[in-house]
């Protein structure tokens, strides 16, 4: 199956608003009362997820176009993670400022487990996202491919840091975590491939 | 073992008229005077019911000069993983259990025990509002208006033995009717347990609550019967409570039994001890503002600390956390 320009467009379109729309959404929900007692934390919540379900959109787009469900879908995965970063800041920006505070968040930078996981995640999803303009990758040529590789990584950091949170129900964090599981066996041959090559 | 004789000058408690029906008084007369005598009296001769003790409870001085979280916050944010471990679940899904019948098993070191009809446990107990702070331990507080009484004035009743050196307390296990118990993925095993110290259970703090906002306890808020302890965290306050268990031995708590380098036996509020995974010095007075925390800083023994700080003395509290 092959999409006209148009298509493409409309696609691309769709695809642009559908990533934009929990923005919107979570901002709305929140000015109307409707996040109960404690709406800052169920913003943070809430952009934390989306960032997370977003990010393993992108991760299933490669094997999505490898059995030809959706060809070319790849063409919009530079978008879909875009938006990984931007609502990574988003969560990032109200839990430090919003929820905690900044001293208590430069606290917890240093005491905690899953903070120091978050922000490693984050670290890498920066990286990628300054790398992606395609002037990037002609100029990091090979190596640009290795470091975006590193989106498998920060996936599991980011696994971690849910897990690492959980009270008592992980409900949540298994879901992410077999999603995360599936997908990397569907890519397991190329990330393995520099430590089995290097034998 | 302490027998009350009834004297013929006793009032027997069904006769007692209940203070919002006594506050009533003129519309009776009012609609008497219209309607005739006899279609008011009935109202006015009936026994009154626990939720008119409940509304009719007397004001303390406990906390009155705190400003309180809304209704809607203290009964729809709650934290009762029987019914789901969102914050929103309790409320969505509590109108499933049954609170009438209730009883509680009374066990262990005391001169009563045995099964107690909910009635039985309350009978003979004044209902007053206290106005106590709430601290959850993951860093949310509340102020709420409880309804209740001691639970040194149960206690009493109960007549534990001098071996009686802790109380533990259960709440129901009734998965067909509190769907968190049916849940695969929690750590927390059921029933949940909690306990105290019997000092700490007699303190005159220590209560137990019937109602909230002179109302009965809405099932999502422990109904019909918790306890309330405020200079502990939240979960100890434990809800919907079933069996009372005098022992000779600290009792596991069910947070303790889950993570015991998270949640210690005390649990007293404490900002010198951070939970490991969060900072436990300030906290988030409910209700909060959507893009404005209301944050302020946490108090050791949530506040509480000329009344509770002498049962603590010489105890290592960042050991005994």
């Amino acid at each position: 199956m092959n999409l006209s320009v148009v298509q493409h467009r409309i696609l691309w379109v769709t695809i642009f608003i559908g990533c934009l729309l929990p923005l919107p959404y979570i901002l709305y929900q929140g000015f109307s009362d409707n996040l109960g007692a404690e709406p800052a934390k169920a913003l943070v919540e809430f952009l934390g997820e989306t960032s997370i379900a977003l990010l393993l959109a992108t991760l299933a787009i490669t094997p999505l176009g490898k059995i030809r469900v959706i060809p070319k879908l790849v063409r919009y995965r530079r978008m879909v993670g875009l938006y990984v970063f931007f609502y990574a800041v988003l969560h990032l920006a109200s839990y430090a400022f919003l929820l905690v505070d900044w001293d208590n968040f430069v606290e917890d930078l240093y005491q905690r487990i899953y903070v120091m996981f978050g922000a490693a995640a984050f670290l890498i999803l920066f990286a990628l996202t300054i790398t992606s303009p395609k002037f990037m990758l002609r100029k990091l040529g090979k190596r640009w491919k290795l470091l975006h590789r590193c989106v498998y990584p920060a996936a599991i950091l980011v696994v971690v840091h849910v897990w690492w949170q959980v009270r008592s129900d992980y409900a949540e964090a298994v879901a992410y975590a077999t999603v995360l599981f599936v997908l990397l066996l569907f890519r397991w041959r190329v990330l393995l491939k520099p430590f089995l090559s290097s034998k | 073992m302490l027998i009350r004789s009834s004297k013929k000058s006793d009032v027997a408690s069904s006769e007692i008229t209940s203070e919002s029906v006594y506050m009533r008084r003129r519309e009776f007369i009012g609609s008497a005077a219209g309607i005739g005598l006899a279609a008011a009296s009935p109202v006015m001769l009936a026994a009154p019911t626990r939720s008119d003790l409940i509304a009719s409870a007397a004001k303390t001085a406990y906390g009155n000069d705190e400003k309180l979280t809304p209704f809607k916050s203290v009964t729809s944010y709650n934290n009762f993983y029987e019914f789901g471990t969102e914050k929103k679940d309790p409320k969505k899904y509590a109108h499933t259990l049954t609170t009438d019948p209730w009883s509680v098993e009374v066990e262990g070191f005391a001169e009563r025990t045995g099964k107690l009809a909910l009635e039985d446990v309350l009978k003979g107990e004044t209902f007053e509002e206290r106005i106590y702070r709430l601290r959850c331990v993951e860093g949310w507080s509340m102020v709420i208006p409880w309804v209740g009484f001691p639970l040194a004035n149960l206690i009493k009743r109960l007549q534990p033995t001098s071996q009686a050196k802790y109380v533990a307390f259960e709440t129901l296990y009734r998965p067909e009717e509190m769907r968190g118990q049916k849940s695969v993925f929690s750590s927390i095993e059921w029933p949940y347990v909690e306990g105290l110290r019997m000092d700490e259970a007699m303190h005159p703090l220590t209560m137990l609550a019937v109602g909230v906002y002179g109302k009965p306890l809405p099932n999502q808020n422990g109904a019909p019967l918790r306890l309330v302890v405020p200079w502990k965290y939240g979960f100890k306050s434990i809800k919907s409570i079933v069996k009372i268990r005098f022992t000779d031995e600290r009792p596991l708590t069910s947070w303790e039994r889950s993570a015991p380098s998270e949640y210690g036996f005390y649990s007293n509020v404490n900002p010198g001890v951070d939970h490991p995974r969060w900072s436990q010095k300030t906290e988030r007075r409910l209700p909060s503002g959507f893009l404005s925390v209301n944050r302020i800083d946490s108090v050791m023994f949530n506040g509480y600390g000329e009344e509770v700080a002498p049962l603590y003395a010489g105890m290592d509290l960042t050991k005994n956390f």
